[in-house]
């Protein structure tokens, strides 16, 4: 029925100009609205660059991105992004952390001063939402690994993105931190589904696990310059548990991506 | 003696003060057992003697001093930090105007002292300017690095959300580079110092500087330690206070617990 949120057509893009690194080459994919989707392959084969190129921090070289219907040629402020690296500024506190994104982005930085108490209220349930309830007014670095992450994703959510970025978000985290973490996505997901606001998440990774349990389809890609080279459905229902991971259809779908990124990384994609 | 009190004495906080009272007592020690004469190595008992005797001329000299040191700091910070943020802003202003820096760091303010005295003739002027070109160069390399080093994340969250060269700057640049300016504040006023009172030295007729020459050339020697004593007290006291500013601006920075 509707086109996709996200598309890519047939996109290269290389880095430094003619003889540069050639990051991905013939990329292409389509991210229906609402939808959750994890992209894996292996390391240093453009994961980073897709990302880039959906939020229009770089511009392809050739082919062309698009996001709700328009070409991107500049940074799409639809989007919330956050990286493994939290990057909290240590100045601030969390709260004035999270609000930062509204002193950017044009439609909220002008209704900012004013409505000022709002825009704390709703930072206020952001927190509550990834278990951060009453840590606002806290320093980041009085906050561990795992609740600065969380205080990233709400950085991430605070202007009320369409589309959220996640480029490795739990990668540096323990595993439990990052389970729980997992819970938060897959809830902040389906909640908005359940609110007439669909949120639509881009998840890269390099843990299989974590890309199956949250994504409902999960791009792999070729080694540099990438391309998808296997788009895989993830068949299981939502609202999904942890304990799906211990099924065995879960571990099977883990096993096929991790024969095909194996696969990948020995055979690079033809052309340089 | 006998101590009650309910905390026990701290001696990390009073080893500045142990260490200075113990140098100049072995000083005093020294100074006496091999019988040095005056006019080799005067005792702190001397050079006190010479302080109180010459007091009127010490502090007058000592204002002056602290004056033109104070005046060339200030035009310093804010030169520097201007500066150091023009240099930062642009990598195409950073690749040219840092090797010209580096070149001009590179001269000896001594040798620029005649110049500044032929352009401005014998007096302050020459001491303030020469104060603010040494102070100058580490107040504009440390806002610049403090800009620098953005992290490139940072920098893709903020553009991707539609933030201009400006916002950036504005919102994490300056903010960041704030420890590295305030950390060089303590750098360039023991340098704006030198700075002046190379000046004084060369080209003046008042300042500390002028004062140890002028004492040097009557053979009085203790007047001489008297102007360095007073330099480096001014100097410790200048040291204290931009420390402490630098805490009081960036404590963010400085969490480990460690500075209370
Ligand atoms: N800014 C850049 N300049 C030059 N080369 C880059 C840049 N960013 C990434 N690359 C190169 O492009 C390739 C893909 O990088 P990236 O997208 O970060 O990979 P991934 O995130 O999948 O590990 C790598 O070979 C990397 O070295
Ligand atoms: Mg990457």
């Amino acid at each position: 029925m509707s086109r996709p949120l996200v598309s890519i057509e047939n996109v290269d893009l290389r880095y430094g100009g003619e003889g540069g690194t050639l990051a991905v080459s013939g990329l292409s994919l389509a991210v229906e609205k609402g939808e959750f989707v994890a992209v894996v392959g292996p390391s240093g084969c453009g994961k980073s660059t897709l990302m880039k190129l959906v939020t229009g921090l770089n511009m392809p070289s050739a082919g062309q991105v698009s996001v709700a219907d328009e070409p991107v040629t500049k940074p799409v402020s639809i989007v919330g992004m956050a990286f493994q690296n939290p990057t909290m500024l240590p100045w601030r506190t969390t709260l004035d952390n999270i609000l930062l994104p509204l002193e950017i982005v044009e439609r909220h930085r002008v209704r900012l001063r004013a409505f000022k108490a709002d825009y704390i209220a709703k930072a206020e349930t952001l927190l509550a939402t990834v278990g951060l309830k009453g840590f606002g007014a806290k320093f980041p670095w009085q906050l561990s690994g795992g609740m600065q992450q969380r205080a990233n994703l709400c950085r991430a959510l605070i202007h009320e993105p369409e589309l959220l970025m996640l480029d490795e978000p739990f990668g540096a985290l323990d595993a439990f931190t990052r389970e729980e973490l997992w819970c938060v996505i897959r809830d902040l997901h389906q909640d908005s589904a359940a609110t007439g606001h669909p949120v639509t998440i881009v998840l890269v990774t390099h843990d299989l696990r974590e890309a199956v349990f949250l994504a409902d389809r999960i791009f792999v890609m070729s080694a540099r310059p990438g391309r998808i080279i296997e788009t895989k459905t993830v068949p299981f229902q939502r609202p999904r548990a942890l304990d799906v991971m211990y099924t065995p259809e879960f571990n099977g779908i883990v096993h096929d991506l991790r024969a095909l990124i194996a696969e990948a990384r020995v055979q690079p994609a033809e052309a340089v | 003696m006998a101590v009650t009190a309910a905390k026990p004495f701290d001696w990390v906080k009073a080893a500045p003060w142990l260490y200075a009272v113990g140098l100049f007592a072995v000083w005093e020690g020294a100074v006496r057992l091999f019988a040095l004469p005056l006019y080799i190595l005067p005792a702190p008992s001397a050079i006190m003697g010479a302080i109180i005797q010459y007091w009127p001329a010490i502090w007058k000299n000592s204002l002056q001093t602290l004056y033109t040191t104070l005046v060339g700091f200030g035009l310093a910070v804010a030169g520097g930090l201007a500066l150091g943020l023009l240099v930062g802003w642009s990598r195409f202003i950073y690749a040219g105007l840092y090797p010209l820096m580096i070149g001009f760091n590179a001269i000896p303010k001594v040798a620029v002292v005649p110049i500044l005295v032929i352009w401005f003739g014998i007096g302050s002027v020459p001491a303030i300017l020469t104060a603010f070109l040494i102070a100058f160069f580490p107040i504009v390399v440390n806002v610049a690095t403090g800009l620098a080093t953005i992290e490139p994340e940072m920098e893709d969250v903020l553009r991707a959300l539609g933030a201009r060269k400006w916002d950036i700057m504005v919102k994490v640049g300056i903010p960041r580079s704030m420890p590295y300016f305030f950390g060089s504040l303590k750098v360039a006023i023991t340098l704006a110092f030198v700075g002046s009172v190379v000046s004084e030295t060369i080209a003046a007729n008042s300042g500390l500087g002028h004062m140890m020459l002028a004492a040097q050339s009557q053979f009085n020697v203790p007047l001489v330690f008297a102007g360095l004593m007073m330099l480096a007290v001014e100097g410790i006291i200048m040291y204290a206070l931009m420390a402490w500013l630098e805490m009081r601006m960036t404590g963010w920075a400085h969490r480990s617990g460690h500075a209370r």
